[in-house]
């Protein structure tokens, strides 16, 4: 049996490929694919090597509308055993603090039958990049906070000890601490593997488990949604175009050497004090 | 979630903090100065100079807030804090505070926050500030906006309406929170100027004392291995910088990007295309969700100009675009522009360079 994972992802639009109506200057979500976000692949990632290394259930939660049932699915092919996706209508608008509220209720609810050890959550979303949601489901369920980790340097399910490598500004910081706790993994720490046969024919027949709030344990709906929401949006717009057009830099010689030269001359002549700057 | 069902949250209901107290009753601007062995993050004072305006504005003192180990550095950070436009610094000198960890942190600063009761509390979006920012708000139960772009008060409602992008930096959104004190929001480092140091400028210092006791606090520091250039000034800091972009063509070509950038005495970057190809390490990467940079001059190669790269850079003084599509976004906000082949341009620039400075060293 050994240890039981939460890997909490979110299925996001691929933001490389939102674009913005030139006229209504609205988001223009249709046909945009929709993708796990990349960031949870690789706390997810880190879950299954635990798996590998110990034996553990893990269990992967998501909040959001019935399509995000596709993203558990995939990471069900990846090796994950369970996956629950809450998903009601109380919980539309909701911002992050709604959100760890909500994920938090629904890892206490999956604690009651087998007591969760770890919860990942990815560094941050791709499209709300606010990385705000897993420090609030750490702090709600009372879990050892670790955000950033570059490395998992050693877990010991006996002595439920866990070491990391967390990125700080100016170095790591080698943490040791005990389970239960929560990690959200930096990029680069490692990179999704691919799905094994056997996992993506489970993962095409898997039916994924779905739960309203009271399902999920939430008693209290005025803690979820825009109701929950202390932030409130209140203006979406398009970034003001710049009035300032670039200046072109055009000389009579054709040569690179020749354009070098000529956009130094006007550069150095228009900002002198930059000529002080330049020099290893 | 969409701004139309945002518009329609009930905003007119008392406000909700659980002590019931009066919105009136949270007075003050906040700054928390990220203080990490022995050092203060610049974006600390970049948030001062922020912080300044918004409570000029308000007609309320700023304050810095400083949480260290009882040390010379510790008492350094808070007096730079009055010169960088600080009218109070509340500091919290314990032992336990030697290394940044989540929980005794965020117990300190929350309960400072109960005990005073600001209106706003700023933190550098910084891999601690984040980390910070998301248990205290959680534990006091607030709105919390990252990555804030711009900030600044809405007369009308007395709140804090922060901008920041959204959608990966293709749309930006204003986001308040009305009924609930303080207002949190984190900003990247070199998003906000730099303010004026002003080295005759003092302040009150307050001593808080907040209970903390090592052995409550299960997370133990058993190293820190600094970075190789942690000394050096960081790409977000550097004076000049030369980036590339998907233009160069192939991951070889970035040399010419680093050749120009040494000539240049500055330091190399690329884009989020170039970046995810790993042509250049994920912490070069400049952008939105990369490192905002506010050189003196920006150079960028090869690279189209997308939104998500041009809010990383539009706080440079100059920039220069060089590409060979004329219609490409960056044309709208570069400073002076080379159409043309970065590939033959950059070598030239960099032997144009080479030999201004071997005239200058002459002479």
């Amino acid at each position: 049996m050994g240890m039981h994972i939460v890997v909490c992802v979110k299925q996001v639009p691929d933001s490389s490929q939102i674009r913005v109506h030139p006229v209504t200057n609205t988001i223009m979500r249709q046909g945009v694919p929709a993708v796990v976000n990349p960031y949870d692949l690789i706390s997810l990632e880190e879950a299954l090597r635990i798996k590998d290394r110990f034996g553990a259930g893990i269990t992967v939660l998501s909040m959001g509308p019935k399509m995000a049932a596709e993203a558990l699915r995939k990471c069900v092919s990846y090796g994950a055993d369970d996956a629950i996706l809450i998903t009601d209508r109380v919980f539309a608008g909701s911002d992050t603090l709604a959100t760890s509220y909500a994920l938090s209720s629904a890892i206490r609810t999956i604690g009651r039958d087998r007591p969760v050890d770890m919860v990942f959550c990815g560094k941050q979303t791709i499209d709300g990049d606010t990385a705000q949601v897993g420090p609030g489901v750490a702090r709600r369920l009372g879990l050892q906070q670790l955000t950033y980790v570059s490395k998992i340097e050693a877990v010991d399910p006996g002595t439920r000890e866990i070491v990391v490598h967390r990125r700080a500004e100016g170095g790591v910081q080698v943490m040791r601490t005990k389970l239960p706790c929560l990690v959200t993994m930096m990029e680069g720490a490692n990179t999704i593997r691919f799905a094994g046969m056997d996992d993506m024919f489970r993962a095409a027949r898997y039916d994924v488990i779905e739960w309203d709030h009271k399902a999920a344990g939430i008693d209290d709906i005025a803690r979820c949604g825009l109701k929950g929401s202390p932030t409130v949006v209140r203006k979406v717009f398009a970034p003001q175009p710049r009035a300032n057009k670039a200046e072109i830099v055009e000389t009579a010689g054709r040569s690179a050497r020749d354009v070098a030269d000529a956009l130094l001359q006007t550069l150095f002549a228009r900002h002198p004090e930059l000529e002080e700057e330049i020099g290893p | 979630m969409s701004s139309e069902e945002h518009a329609r949250a009930p905003s007119a209901a008392a406000p909700r903090r659980a002590d019931g107290a009066d919105l009136g009753a949270w007075r003050g601007v906040w700054v928390n100065v990220e203080l990490e062995r022995g050092r203060v993050h610049p974006v600390s004072w970049e948030l001062l100079g922020e912080g300044r305006k918004l409570a000029d504005h308000l007609g309320v003192p700023l304050s810095g807030v400083v949480m260290g180990p009882d040390d010379d550095a510790t008492g350094e950070a808070c007096a730079e804090a009055f010169r960088h436009g600080a009218d109070t610094v509340r500091v919290v000198r314990d032992p336990v505070l030697a290394h940044y960890r989540t929980d005794p942190y965020t117990q300190a600063l929350t309960e400072l926050v109960e005990r005073n009761r600001p209106e706003i509390l700023l933190l550098g979006a910084t891999t601690l500030g984040r980390d910070l920012a998301g248990a205290v708000a959680t534990t006091l139960g607030t709105g919390l906006t990252a990555d804030c772009t711009e900030l600044r008060i809405d007369d009308e409602t007395r709140s804090l309406a922060a901008t920041r992008p959204t959608f990966g930096g293709t749309l930006l959104c204003t986001i308040h929170t009305l009924e609930y004190r303080p207002q949190m929001a984190t900003v990247r480092p070199r998003v906000m100027a730099m303010p004026k140091h002003d080295p005759q400028r003092t302040g009150v210092v307050v001593e808080e004392r907040v209970a903390l006791a090592e052995d409550d606090v299960v997370t133990k520091i058993l190293a820190y291995i600094p970075d190789a250039d942690a000394d050096k000034a960081q790409l977000a800091y550097a004076d000049i910088v030369v980036a590339g972009g998907r233009g160069l063509g192939k991951p070889e070509n970035f040399r010419l990007v680093r050749e120009l950038a040494e000539v240049l005495g500055g330091d190399f970057g690329g884009s989020r295309p170039v970046a995810q190809a790993g042509w250049v390490g994920a912490d070069r990467q400049i952008g939105q969700t990369g490192k905002t940079i506010r050189p003196k001059l920006y150079i960028a190669a090869g690279i189209s100009g997308a939104i998500q790269h041009r809010v990383g850079v539009e706080g440079a003084d100059v920039i220069i675009a060089i590409n060979s599509d004329p219609k490409a976004p960056i044309m709208d906000f570069a400073t002076y522009a080379v159409v043309g082949d970065a590939l033959q341009i950059l070598p030239a620039l960099t032997e144009a360079l080479r030999e201004r400075l071997g005239r200058r060293v002459a002479a």
